[in-house]
């Protein structure tokens, strides 16, 4: 059944830039960039029990390492920009993670939020190495060595890289299908349930958790690294505190107790959204109005609602 | 000396309006537990609101002069949307810290909307009104007479909330229930209405705060957002729960902001947050707050 549906999924994928519009197309790119950043959102989230309200900080860590690394300094190769842009981050995380993992529940989400905004506040203000508020042009990367120069910059969006992005999706989602099922995901969720019972039986709590923040910076870095390609431009509100809370928004959305939850609800979120702005004007009122049903009558999100339809009608 | 005036006077008057806001937040953490995101939200809808009912007040035939007092009362007013969300939030009292959060995440959004229905996306003011209660002369410096007022406004609601908290029954009934919910309602405390009559109390002194400073700056849809972010440099730095650390934190994150935009203005957020980190790696629980367990 589960395998069922992803095959479907992919193959629906796979065949979208064949059949829908590039509008469509493009929209699912920034989608593939959120699912990854929320496979590791999650990991922490979901799997460890922590609720980061600042992870934007490292989609945004990812978009400017990405920028500074093809208008800067010239590096073109796009599996060199993935590596380095999810190196620097976790070389950031490094020092948030050690401060933040002596916290827990809402200390943990408040101090996340701090260093998140410390990061946009120097975007925003340093503006000669930055860019300030207009932030830091991204050039289109080369894939596996190829420039694709015959294509216009749509085209090579809705084509190679868009398929590349996809590989990289499936290929970050099985390495996070391992970790999570691996023992060191099981620690994870030990930490999650007893913390403290989990100690005594020997897990070493905060170093778990220091990993788990650490691979979870990687993979937003990566989803920066895919928005930032996406809109050509790095900026200081990847990094506000409102986008990690669409972070969070999202994989409520979605459902956080399950793997695939966070896909869903990032797929789901960027559809509804440019919907939304393309309907009204209040948009915002209507995502938050949605967000308010979730949380308070489906906590489990659409992979929940999904769940217990599904059982009413294998009963009847 | 006159520059250092300017950042005291400057400091304290913002420091003045934050304490409101994070006393707002302080208080409902304390009783309810939630971290209420949209206390910035509060805080703009009483900038905006207080804009049109002086607006409409002058219109009206009030002398300008009294603009003070009306802009209190709106805020005052706007309580009455605290029942209306209090009730929204009850529904999630006993779940996960995430989905509280969210809730007032999802209030952030729906909020910014709901400015933007009302009053348009340009920014709003009240123009140079002010200069109607004249400049005070202290020392070498000129202050707006207004800012003082504020300054003496905001004193006497601190002084106000901690009579309320330490000398009356219903202070002393709320003490009781952020300690020990529990044990309070075996005792026969009705902690729905606590619940309901505290996120008020919360509200009001955000929208309140919103309303004061209004004639000295511009409402715009970026207010609540920003707001949130001071707010919670504020509670960090004074200990989440703690009244006594939300008057420090204000006082600490007013002035800092105040040196930082005379002296060098490219740090003044990073600076206040450089500092919440700072107090947090030394102090987890914030200068007055109670120890995490």
């Amino acid at each position: 059944m589960r395998i069922a549906a992803i095959v479907a999924a992919l193959l629906v994928l796979l065949a979208l830039p064949k059949y829908a519009q590039p509008y469509y197309v493009t929209l699912v790119l920034p989608a593939f960039a959120y699912a990854i950043a929320l496979l590791g959102f999650n990991l922490l989230f979901g799997y460890t029990g922590l609720l980061s309200f600042g992870h934007a900080l490292f989609v945004a860590v990812g978009a400017y390492a990405a920028a500074v690394l093809t208008s800067k300094l010239g590096v073109k190769s796009f599996e060199l920009i993935v590596l380095i842009s999810g190196l620097v981050a976790v070389v950031a995380a490094i020092p948030v993670a050690l401060l933040s993992v002596r916290y827990v529940r809402i200390f943990f989400g408040i101090l996340t939020l701090a260093f998140g905004m410390l990061f946009h506040s120097f975007l925003f203000k340093f503006y000669d190495i930055t860019g300030g508020d207009t932030g830091i042009r991204v050039l289109r990367p080369s894939l596996l060595g190829q420039g694709f120069a015959d294509l216009d910059k749509t085209a090579f969006l809705v084509g190679p890289f868009y398929y590349y992005c996809l590989a990289l999706l499936v290929v970050l989602g099985i390495v996070m299908w391992r970790i999570v099922h691996s023992p060191f995901g099981l620690h994870l969720t030990a930490i999650r349930e007893n913390p403290r019972k989990a100690e005594y039986l020997g897990v070493r709590v905060r170093f778990f958790r220091l990993i788990a923040f650490l691979i979870s910076a990687f993979y937003c870095a990566v989803g920066g690294v895919i928005l930032a390609i996406n809109t050509g431009q790095a900026d200081p509100e990847l990094a506000y505190w409102t986008h990690s809370g669409e972070l969070v928004f999202m994989t409520v959305l979605g459902g956080f107790a399950n793997f695939f939850g966070p896909l869903i609800g990032a797929f789901t979120f960027i559809f509804l959204k440019s919907e939304l702005m393309g309907a009204t004007q209040y948009w915002r009122f209507w995502l938050g109005a949605i967000l308010v049903l979730i949380v308070v009558l489906f906590p489990r999100g659409l992979v929940g609602i999904g769940q217990s339809l599904w059982a009413k009608l294998r009963r009847s | 000396m006159t520059a250092f005036f300017d950042i005291l006077i400057g400091g304290v008057f913002h420091a003045a309006v934050l304490f409101l806001v994070a006393a707002g937040l302080q208080l409902v953490f304390g009783v309810q537990k939630i971290v209420n995101l949209a206390c910035g939200s509060f805080y703009a809808l009483g900038a905006y609101f207080g804009i049109s009912t002086v607006t409409w007040a002058t219109a009206a035939g009030v002398p300008p002069a009294l603009f003070l007092p009306v802009l209190l009362l709106s805020g005052l007013l706007l309580g009455v949307i605290g029942p209306v969300i209090e009730a929204l939030l009850r529904t999630v009292y006993d779940r996960d810290e995430a989905f509280q959060l969210l809730l007032t995440f999802a209030l952030v959004l729906m909020f910014q909307d709901v400015l933007r229905f009302f009053w348009g996306a340009n920014p709003k003011t009240l123009g140079n009104i002010v200069m109607e209660y004249g400049k005070l002369s202290i020392g070498a410096v000129q202050v707006p007479t207004y800012n003082v007022l504020v300054i003496l406004a905001s004193i006497a609601i601190a002084a106000g909330i901690g009579l309320l908290l330490q000398r009356t029954r219903f202070g002393r009934i709320l003490r009781a229930t952020a300690e020990n919910r529990e044990m309070s309602q075996a005792l026969g405390v009705n902690t729905r209405w606590m619940n309901t009559s505290v996120f008020t109390i919360g509200t009001v002194l955000g929208t309140v705060g919103g309303a004061l400073v209004v004639p000295t700056a511009a409402a715009s849809l970026d207010m609540p957002v920003e707001l949130v972010v001071e707010a919670f440099a504020v509670v960090v730095i004074g200990g989440l729960g703690s009244m006594r650390g939300a008057l420090v934190g204000a006082l600490i994150v007013g002035l800092l902001r105040a040196a930082a935009i005379s002296w060098y203005a490219e740090v003044e957020m990073l600076a206040i947050y450089l500092v919440v980190i700072a107090v947090l790696i030394v102090r987890p629980a914030g200068l007055h707050g109670k120890p995490i367990e």
